[in-house]
Order: structure tokens, then sequence, then C-alpha cells
């Protein structure tokens, strides 16, 4: 059995965020170093403050200015921080409940260990030497033993040159593994077979195989090379340039089905002018040096297969 | 309490105005905006309303892991059952559907549901092609996916080239009787849609639906609740969904079974025995202008190979014989997790005699329709001005 394949997939991209009337008052707050609560139609004041009250559903729009200090609820050692997280040594992921707010907020303390935090201990906001209206504003939270803060004060949530947006990096981590059967058939596409696996109750062909049948919902062992030939059963022509794909424009992508297989694979066809490529083109994988996959289809020059013979596979 | 199935009303319909980009809210912002339209229109509060469903296209879209969790506040859920469904662009139809067997079942009275995308902030294209290790990566975006089965159709059915441009061309014409669609696109001409650049040839660009910010929430009920309706009706005679894998050696992209299967039972518990005749108009998903065809077909208001007849022939115009997406469809709005409830909304709508500039003279009983993925799931319900008959 083949070396069951694995790699890293990282998904990462820089997702927008429109504020919204509350959150931009919020953030920025944060860069004029003013912590902005809400109050709610029953009097508490909420920080982070929300757009809708949790309780009534009514709008919040009524801001308030809490202190920068206040007391750690609750809180959770951090031994090994990892990437983005606020700060680079060990820390206290802490709940701050700020002095004139009725909730707690979520941020980092810096200490020096676990001993040296504990439920019900003073804080104050630790700001950043530079701020853009981001919640990174706050640095972190840092011990403090001077005097508490006071009341919330009414605030009219207005500043010059508000803050609109954010732009939040969001990124997933995974190992992928493709399972055994496309292994397999990542393994021998490398190796220029095209092998496919049947299925022991329908006898169809899957290429590339799924390990099991979609339709019969049976698993599948039997491996059968197809091809490498095959036809073209439809496609389009591509005129949009995708990123991180370099591949000159215009192209045909096809769904082709290879010889032997009962439903088409994808695939990109070159070697004839783009406006020539039809249905039923006879074709043939393409390799290149140390290529993984076929570089693209290629006509083999045989008659054009009678849309009767393929017509199932469209 | 009588047996079988309680009948659903739909009471209140709201939209937002979709657009590019709504910079100005928040998604809890914008979803709040289409709750509280469907409220004022069933003139209820949120005390009235027993449970809260909602459907949005994939989270990488987004990139907010379970956004329901946050807009638990906005939508009024506090204290109350809320759920999220998930089938790629078919979930707006979906999430109207569980929310419908909700009170169909009398588990409860009263149900909002809610659909939305706010595509200026997703990474809709990355989030339906990552880059998946061992893949040769060919496409990106849904353009290149479907096109090839668009040829497919039309060497099927032999259906002239122009029939594409001719369903664009009548979509985005609807869509300026339509206030809350997207694309307003006032100096639209058949030849502008003709010349608009080849996409993903066959399909060219004025084919295809644009990124839309948006939400469309409704309000269902039971028999009670729709006698207290301050206005009409609209009342559920079938309701169904499908699904099928993405691939599979014999399945039909053209015209797949499981959206044919799908209306058949919408069609058997409407007791419809001839859509094309008993049926008034259509909101169907038509995401790219060949859909509208390849969808009549499958959906039986015209045989196998007839469907770009229809289109040809202005069957399918708002003041044809059988109207499709009056409201301008997907081809004019597509704010991707809400366009199947808006097709579902703009059926109601209809039936309830509402639609405005854009309403079918009496339109009786209408369709909506979605599907998504690879053509593998289906969601369709048909909705009546009168109560079904038990």
């Amino acid at each position: 059995m083949p070396e069951l394949l694995k790699a890293p997939l990282v998904v990462e991209f820089p997702f927008t965020r429109s504020l919204g009337p509350v959150q931009s008052a919020f953030l920025t707050g944060l860069r004029e170093r003013t912590v902005l609560g809400v109050r709610t139609s029953d009097g508490k004041v909420l920080v982070p403050p929300v757009e809708y009250d949790p309780v009534t559903a009514d709008e919040l729009r009524d801001m308030v200015e809490v202190s920068a200090t206040g007391t750690v609820t609750t809180w959770a050692w951090n031994p090994e921080p990892r990437r983005g997280q606020p700060l680079d040594k060990p820390f206290a992921w802490v709940l701050v409940k700020l002095d004139g707010a009725d909730t707690a907020l979520l941020h980092a303390l810096d200490a020096e260990g676990p001993d040296a935090v504990h439920t019900g201990m003073r804080v104050r906001v630790r700001w950043a030497e530079e701020r853009s209206g981001a919640i990174t504003d706050i640095a972190c939270f840092e011990p403090y033993d001077g005097e508490a803060g006071t009341e919330a004060a009414p605030h009219d949530g207005q500043f010059e040159d508000r803050v609109s947006g954010i732009v939040a990096q969001a990124r997933l981590d995974y190992t992928y593994s493709p399972g055994r059967a496309q292994s397999a058939y990542i393994t021998a596409v490398a190796e220029r077979k095209m092998v496919g696996e049947r299925c022991p109750s329908c006898a169809k062909v899957y290429i590339p195989p799924r390990g099991a049948c979609p339709t019969c919902g049976v698993a599948t062992r039997e491996a059968v090379e197809v091809g490498p030939r095959g036809t073209v059963t439809t496609f389009c022509i591509v005129n949009v340039k995708a990123k991180n794909l370099d591949i000159e424009l215009p192209y045909v992508y096809a769904h082709i089905a290879l010889d032997g297989a009962d439903l088409a694979l994808h695939g990109r066809i070159a070697g004839i002018p783009y406006d020539q490529v039809r249905m039923g083109l006879r074709v043939e994988p393409v390799w290149t040096e140390g290529g993984r996959y076929p570089d693209h289809y290629r006509p083999t020059g045989e008659p054009d297969a009678d849309y009767d013979t393929y017509k199932e596979l469209v | 309490m009588s047996a079988g199935k309680e009948p659903v009303a739909v009471v209140g319909i709201g939209q937002t105005k979709h657009v590019a980009a709504r910079k100005d809210v928040s998604i809890a912002g914008l979803v709040r905006e289409a709750a509280q339209r469907a409220l004022a229109d069933a003139q209820l509060t949120w005390a009235d309303i027993d449970a809260v469903v909602i459907g949005k296209a994939p989270d990488f879209f987004e990139g907010v892991m379970m956004p329901e969790l946050y807009l638990a506040d906005a939508l009024g859920a506090v204290g109350k059952p809320m759920l999220r469904v998930h089938t790629a662009g078919s979930v707006g139809g979906s999430t109207a559907l569980v929310a419908s067997n909700l009170v169909a079942s009398r588990v409860h009275q009263t149900v909002l549901t809610l659909a939305f995308e706010k595509q200026s902030e997703s990474n809709a294209m990355w989030g339906l092609s990552l880059p998946v290790p061992f893949q040769q990566p060919l496409l990106a975006g849904a353009g290149g996916f479907f096109a090839p089965h668009v040829r497919a159709y039309m060497r099927r059915t032999g259906a002239p080239d122009h029939i594409g441009s001719l369903v664009a061309y009548k979509d985005r014409r609807n869509a300026l009787k339509n206030p809350y669609a997207h694309l307003h696109e006032k100096d639209i001409t058949l030849e502008k849609v003709q010349s608009s650049p080849m996409l993903w040839d066959p399909v060219r660009y004025s084919e295809t639906c644009p990124s839309s910010d948006g939400a469309c929430a409704m309000i269902l009920t039971d028999r009670a609740g729709a006698a207290r309706s301050p206005q009409p009706p609209a009342w559920m005679h079938g309701g169904a969904m499908r699904s099928e894998p993405t691939m599979f050696a014999g399945k039909d992209f053209v015209s797949p079974q499981a959206g044919k299967d799908c209306a058949a039972d919408v069609y058997r518990q409407a007791g419809i025995k001839d859509p094309r005749r008993e049926i008034d108009l259509a909101e169907i998903y038509v995401p790219f202008s060949w859909y509208e065809p390849m969808w009549l077909e499958n959906l039986g208001f015209a045989e196998e190979g007839e469907g770009w007849k229809l289109t040809e022939s202005g069957v399918t115009e708002i003041e044809g014989d059988l109207p499709i997406n009056p409201s301008g469809g997907v081809l004019s709005t597509n704010p991707i997790g809400a366009s199947g409830m808006i097709r579902f909304a703009e059926a109601a709508l209809q039936v309830r005699g509402q639609a405005g500039e854009h309403q079918v003279d009496g339109a009786r009983k209408a369709m909506g329709h979605a599907y998504g993925g690879g053509s593998q799931f289906f969601a369709m319900w048909l909705v009546g001005s009168e109560p079904p008959q038990s």
C-alpha cells in the first residue's frame, strides 16, 4: 500500500468588517485611550459594548465612558503563547470588570507567573504606543494598586475621524491528508498512470477514487488503470485570471472521460487553438518533467467520439 | 387539535435594499434591519416570536465562525431556540423550510426565519477555491464550474446561443421594478448584454450574478397567527428538500435527479398535476442566466429540451404566461446565503398581492426554488393566496 500523503494546508484571509455605530465608537475610543461601554434598558453598563440588548433586544446607543482600571473576575494561565496572541511571553488570559462596568472584558494580563495572578486582583490598561482603533490598542492589562476608578459617565461616542471598519486576519492551519484512495491515485499519477477504483456493487470506475462509491455507499478497493486517452465531454473557455494561478488566458477547462472511467475528471486542454476545442475531442495527458499531475491534455489526432458514446458521462 | 400538519402562513416579509457594500452596518445591523421590516409587516414584536431559524453561506465567506451565536441579541433570540441551517447556496430556501416544519409540527406557533450574506466583507471566490494540497489548481469561483454544464445543456437541446442573453436582459429589466434589487441598470439593452465580455465561454459577464450585501426575513405562523394577520397571508401548499452527491457516475448536471424529485414532492403535497398550467409564476435560483431554461425543464415547467423555447417565446417575461423571476432574480441580487430565501419570500409577496411594481396580475400560486453546492442541494416551496385544502 502506498504511503498516506499529508501536507500542511493554510487557509488565510484578510476579512474586512464594517463596525456599525457602537463598535465604531468603542474602537475609535480605544485609539483615544478612552474605554466606552453601552448602557442597557435596565441601566447595566456593558463593556465591551453591544448593539442590541441581550435581554430585551432593544437597540442600544447610550454610550458611557468607564475607567481604565478594573478587577480580574477570572483567569487562565497561558504558558505557551502562539502566533498573533497579545504577548510573546507567558501571560494570563483575564476577564476584567472595568470600574464603572457591569460586565467583563477578555484580554491579556502581563504577570510574572500564575502565582502572581488571582481573582479579585486590581489591574489597569497598558495602552499600546501606536493605536489604530482596534482591540490591540489595549496592549494588555498590568497589575495596579492605585485608586479605583469612578462611575460610568455619559459620553456622546463622537470622535474626529472615526474608525468605521477593521481588517481581521483570519488563519487556520490544517494538516491535510487526501486519504488512502486519493493518496494511491496521486502517487500513481506522479508515475504517469491513471488509476481509479471500481465499485464492487455497481461496477462503476471512479477516477479520482474517493475510497467509497457515492451511490452505493460501499468501500472501493479494486484498482483499475484507465486511459490515458479520453474524450472531452464538455468544457468552457476561461477568460478570467485567477490569482495564484499561472495559466495564460484564454485557456480551456474541460471535463475529460478517460477511456474506461465512468465519470469525467477535470483538466486543461492545450496543443490546439482554444476556439477549436469541441465536445467529443479525443485527448491524452501531457506530463512535464517532475510534474505531479498532467500539465494538460492534448488532441490525440483520432476522429472525434460520437456524442452517443459519451453523452451519459456529460 | 386536528390531526395532520398545521397549515403554515407567511405573515411578514422584510428585505434590506440589496447593494454591493453596506459599510454603514455590522452583520448584526444588517440582519436586524430585515427582521424589523418583517415584524413591522406582520405588526408583531420580538415577544411574539417563539423561535429563530437563520441561514447563511459557509462560515469561510465572512470568516465569522458560527455567526448565529453573536446574532442572537440582534434577533431577539435570547431565551428562545435559535437554529442555524447550512446547505450552501440553497440555504435560504432550506432555512425557511426548517422554520416551516417547526410551525407545521406545532412545535412553535410563530417563527422568525432569516438569511443573509455580506459579500463585500467576504471571500466567497477564495472560500470556494481553497489551495488543497496535491490538487491541480485549474479554476477559481463558481462561474467556471457551471459553464461546462451550460454548454452540455446547449448541446443536448440545440438551444441557440442567444437564450442566455435573453434571460439576463429580462431579469435586469424586472429588477428595475423592484426597489430592493441590487442591480438597477436603467439603460440595459439586449445588445449590451450580448456585447459584454465572455468570462467562462459560453457564459458572459452580464449573464452572471452580482455580489451583494443583504438580508431577507420572513415570519411564519399557524392558522391562529394568520387569522390575526393585518395583511393577507401567503399559505404554504408544499415544501421539500433533496440532496445528492456533488459527483457520481451517472450524475446529470444539466437536470439533477434530486431537483426533479424535490419538485415532484412539492407538487404532490400541493396537488399540482400540471405545473406549467397551475402555477402562476416562479422565483427560481438562476445565478447564471442559462439556468433559467435548465431549471424550467428540471422543475417540469417544460418537457426535456424545450425549456429554452419558453424563454425565447417570452413566456417567462413578467407579462408572459409563466413569469420567471419578476423580482429580477439572483441575476440582479445575490447575497449568497439570502438568495434562496429571497426567492421564497418573493413568491410569497406575489400571492399576497404585495409585490408592487413587479406584481404579477392575478398571482394565486407561486413557486420559490433554491439550489446549492455543485447542484447537489435543492429546496423548494409552493405558496398560494388561499389556505391549502385539507
